[in-house]
This record gives structure tokens, sequence and C-alpha cells, in this order.
């Protein structure tokens, strides 16, 4: 695993708001066509972690590495423009809009010249679609269909299809299966599958030990802030990331104490 | 559904023509003409009847438009109420009391509705205050001013100005003594508002932003901007209105957009656009301004208690919320179905 190329890598990250400490001394790293699942318990600094990679926040203290190289995010739209992407929980898609529309929101294919530029409502429906079925939901085949119509893992398939089609190479997916039935979260965990066989940096935020254990082959758990295990994939089994994830908590012992 | 026995195509364009939000809006149209055109008899259908909705229409259409474009954007603005006789006066003290040319006086008043609308979009972009909070306090305070500086710089709520004739033919005359000019400044903004909405790009911007704001943000679609501009577009259109009615009326009164405020927003919700955002179109909003001005003027015409208008509107508002609504469901169903 180590063979690979590290894509993204945060050294000693701390990250405070105003008197607030959020995150302390995050030290991560995340390789091409690797997924790093990042495990907390709500609250523990996962979403400003994620949103320090997006460019959302600017790190207080440390540094973001992208190929080796240390870069800044003013803006969200910079970190896009260096190839990452976050997919959030509600798919960050439109439910009034066309899937064609949807898809290339900010970023329209046009026709035309000078100040009349046309919306290119052909073509983008034709990439869209083919971006999506390419990622295995064929069930997807016209771009007038309005997002909303779609079911949840679709919407998530829709949107990670996006994210890769503009050009994406670390991928940070923020809960994608939250929301999900059994097997519509099945269904995204194929694309995070794809999204890694093609070469991605995934970073996978859950807390569902077991949607992490499917495609993780790197997890990292965050407790208040700080990450306070980092192994690979088979060194822990299921019930000692739960307890992890539960602050230290034994886990077993809590739910055995429930059941009497 | 059960239209098995179709065949696929037939299934479709019958969805689709269902499913445009402004078929409800069109159906409601034609009831409204129908039932004024029986009462009002040849009075209505002829050119008084046009004329008189036509004038209506095209003010409040003007203003409408704008007002649609930031409701779909899941914005209000309420400030256009006093935006109006802001830029009315504005540009009658301009050219009427101090005697400058028209054209400078309009641009005076125009300045004033797009500077109202930067800091309605600039306080909605940057805080988290409701767009309706903002856009009411925007517009006392415009209210205020233009009340305090009429007062100060003129010693009156109400100035005059006679224009030259070129200003008042363009801006404020009655074709054949009907027909205000404003309708054909309205058909223009209606041509832009269509283009900038549902050919170019921004539309796009403008539907992603009414429909998830954060996700429109994390597309890269420069939300600030666009929320600024559309709120200077309902300021300048507003201003426009205000700058249409002091030539029409060679007056400027301190106390004449406030039925504006509620008049746009029932055009744009008749029209179609959804309270919620992320949905609505221009041929909705015309079709809903229309509505909205048959019933205001067809009462006149109809012999009925003119009273009676005010229930119609509010029973027309109701319907088409509802019917907005069902619409709406009915759109992502056929929409899933359709596999």
């Amino acid at each position: 695993m180590s063979d690979k190329k590290v894509v993204i890598e945060l050294r000693n990250v701390d990250k405070s708001f105003g008197p607030i400490d959020v995150l302390h001394n995050i030290n991560l790293k995340v390789r091409e066509g690797e997924v790093l699942c990042l495990l907390g318990d709500n609250g523990a600094g996962k979403s400003t972690l994620i949103k320090t990679l997006a460019g959302v926040h600017q790190p207080t203290r440390g540094e973001i590495l992208l190929d080796g190289k240390s870069v800044t995010f003013d803006r969200p739209k910079q970190a896009q423009e260096m190839g990452i992407a976050t997919v959030h929980q509600f798919g960050g898609t439109f439910p009034l809009m066309s899937i064609g529309r949807s898809f290339f929101a900010g970023v329209e294919p046009t026709k035309g010249w000078g100040p009349f530029k046309v919306f290119d409502r052909k073509t983008a429906n034709e990439i869209a679609v083919k971006a999506v079925q390419d990622f295995g939901i064929t069930r997807i085949d016209d771009g007038d269909r309005l997002v909303g119509g779609l079911s949840g893992g679709e919407r998530q398939s829709l949107a990670i299809a996006r994210a890769v089609h503009f050009g994406a190479r670390v991928l940070i997916l923020d809960e994608p299966t939250a929301a999900l039935g059994v097997k519509q979260a099945a269904h995204v965990l194929r694309i995070v599958n794809e999204a890694k066989r093609r070469g991605l940096a995934v970073i996978f935020i859950t807390h569902q030990v077991m949607h992490a254990m499917a495609v993780g082959d790197h997890f990292a758990v965050l407790i208040r802030g700080a990450i306070a295990a980092d192994f690979g994939r088979g060194e822990k089994t299921r019930e000692e990331i739960a307890d992890l994830m539960a602050g230290g908590e034994n886990m077993a012992e809590l739910e055995a104490s429930i059941k009497v | 559904m059960s239209t098995t026995g179709r065949d696929q195509k037939t299934q479709s364009s019958l969805g689709n023509i269902v499913r445009r939000p402004e078929t409800g809006s069109f159906v409601g149209l034609v009831f409204v003409f129908t039932f004024f055109a029986i009462l009002g008899g040849p009075i209505f259908v002829g050119a008084p009847g046009w004329s008189s909705w036509l004038n209506i229409a095209a003010e409040v259409g003007i203003v409408a438009l704008p007002i649609g474009l930031l409701m779909i954007a899941g914005e209000l603005d309420i400030s256009v109420g006093s935006v109006i006789p802001a830029s009315s006066m504005t540009a009658a003290i301009v050219s009427g009391h101090f005697g400058l040319a028209a054209p400078i006086g309009i641009l005076g008043g125009l300045g004033v509705g797009l500077l109202v609308g930067f800091i309605n979009g600039y306080l909605v972009a940057k805080t988290k205050i409701p767009s309706l909070i903002i856009t009411i306090g925007t517009m006392f305070a415009v209210m205020g001013l233009t009340l305090g500086f009429a007062v100060l710089l003129v010693g009156s709520t109400s100035v005059s100005l006679v224009a030259d004739p070129l200003t008042k033919k363009l801006l404020g005359t009655f074709v054949g003594g009907m027909f205000n000019v404003s309708m054909f400044w309205w058909a223009g903004f209606v041509a832009i508002i269509f283009y900038l909405l549902h050919i170019s790009p921004i539309g796009n911007w403008i539907f992603a932003l009414g429909g998830d704001r954060e996700s429109a943000r994390n597309a890269g679609i420069p939300t600030a901007n666009l929320t600024i501009g559309l709120y200077m577009l309902s300021g300048f259109a507003a201003a426009f209105v205000g700058i249409l009615q002091l030539l029409t009326y060679t007056s400027a009164q301190v106390a004449s957009g406030q039925p504006f405020i509620f008049n746009s927003i029932m055009c744009v919700v008749i029209g179609g656009v959804l309270l919620t955002g992320g949905a609505g179109s221009v041929v909705g909003i015309v079709i809903g301004t229309a509505t909205f001005s048959i019933v205001n003027q067809g009462i006149f015409f109809s012999g009925l208690d003119p009273n009676m208008g005010s229930i119609f509107i509010g029973v027309l508002l109701l319907a088409a919320v509802l019917s907005n609504d069902g619409f709406r469901a009915l759109t992502i169903k056929l929409s899933t179905k359709k596999s």
C-alpha cells in the first residue's frame, strides 16, 4: 500500500475558532486509489477537518500538502480547482433541477458567442448521463429528469460522478450513507470502490463502522479534535473500532448493560 | 402510472405538458379572462378592457419579473415599495425642482434603485438575516429618506416634472390614447429576463441558488455576487417603474409604491414560482401578471362590487399555491416513474 503516491497530506494541522480549539495536531496521508475512512462521533471535529481540506476554513497552524507541495486555499473554489471535491450528505444536487442542469451547475456548457451565451442543454444532458452510467448507474438514462425523482443513492452517485467528471483527484465524502437504506448504501459503497479503482484518493466520513470496513484501506478515528487511532485494513475488529469511536468507552459493555 | 396501454412517447409528451408548472397558471388565466369577458362583455374584450389591464400589468410586471428571479433564488424583496417613489422623487427633484435635463434626473432615479439593490444584496449575501427582514428594513429606511429629502429640499411630499417631449414620448405617453408605452418596456424586460433565466448559463445559477444555497456555493457558483446582482436588477426595475410613473403622471408622490410589494409577489406566485425557491419560469410570471391584472381591472367592467376583486385575488393566490405544491409533487412522481 505504501508504494502508491501520496496525493494529499495534512501535517500538524491545528484549527481553532477564536479561543476554542477544534482540531489538534492532525497528521493524515491519503494515497491514490486508497480510501481513508474518517471515523468519529458527532462533534469530534470531522466536519471541521473536511472543511479545512475543502478550503472553507484555513488551518490555524500546520500545512496541507498536495502532491508533496504545500498549498493554501483561500476559498472552496481554489480547493476545487486543484481537484479536491466534497460531496455532502444530501448529495450536493438540486431536487427541482434536471439531471443535466444539476450536473453542470456552476460550469455550464454554452453555445454562442460573446455576451449571448446559450446554455447547451443537449450536450449537458449527454455528458451527465454518460458520466453517471460509467459509474454503473444504468437506471439514469434521461438528462431531463429531475434530480428530486432519483433515490438517495442515485443522487449521491450523481454527485460523485459529477465530482470525478470535473477532475477531482481527492474525493471527500461527507457521510454519504447516513440517510440511506441498506440497499442504497450498498450502491454508494460500490461507487466508492469504483472511484478507488480509478485511482482517486477518497476520504470517507462515516460513523457507521460496517460501511467503513466495507471500503476502507486505512482508518483514522477522531476524538475531540485529535486523531485517537490510525490503522490499516484488518488491524482492528469492528468492536474495537466502535469502542474507539465512542471515545474509549467500552461499547460492548455498554450494550450489555442496556440489555439487562 | 396507469397509462400502461399507451406507448412510451405519448405518455412522456403528455406528462411533459402536465408537468409544466405554468399549465396550472395558464388554466387560471383562461378561466379568469373568460369569466370577465362574459360579465364585462364587448367593452372588456375590446381595446378599453385590454388597455386597462395591460397598463396595470406593464407596471407591476416590470417589478414582478426580477422579484420572480429573486423568489426562484429563494429570496424576497419588499423594498421595491419604497424604491419606486424614491426613484421618481429623485428624478423629479433633480429635473423638476433643480431644472436639470430630464435624462440626468432619470439616471439619478435609476441610480437610487441600483444603490438600494446593492445594499439589499450585500446584506442578504453577507449576513444570515432573512431577506424578508432586511428588505423590510431597507424599505422603511428608503421611505424615510425619500420623505426627509423631499421635505428638506423641496418642502413638499409631491414634486412635479414636465419633461421634454422626447423623454415624455418614450416613457410616459399613451399610444392611441389608451395604451401606455410602459407595456413595450415590459415586453423588453420580459425578453431580457427570459434570456437571463432560461437561455443563459446564469439561469442555471439562479435555480441552483434557490435549490440549495450551500451546494450552489460548493459547486463554484459565485452566490454572493449573484445575490447582489439579482437585488440590483430588482432595484433597477422598481426604479424604472418609478420613472415611468413620474413621466406618465408628471408628478412624484412619496407614498406611491406600497401596493407593488404584495402585487408583485402575487403575480409571481400565481405564475407558478415556488415559494420555497428553486423552480419557476418567466412565462409563468407573465401569465401570473396578466391574471392578476385582469382580475384587478376586470372587476370594474363586470358590474360586480369592486371590493369583490380582492376576494378573487385572494382565492386565486391560495389556489395557485396549492396547485404549485401539487405540480411539484406530480413532477417528481412522474419523473420517478418514467424509467
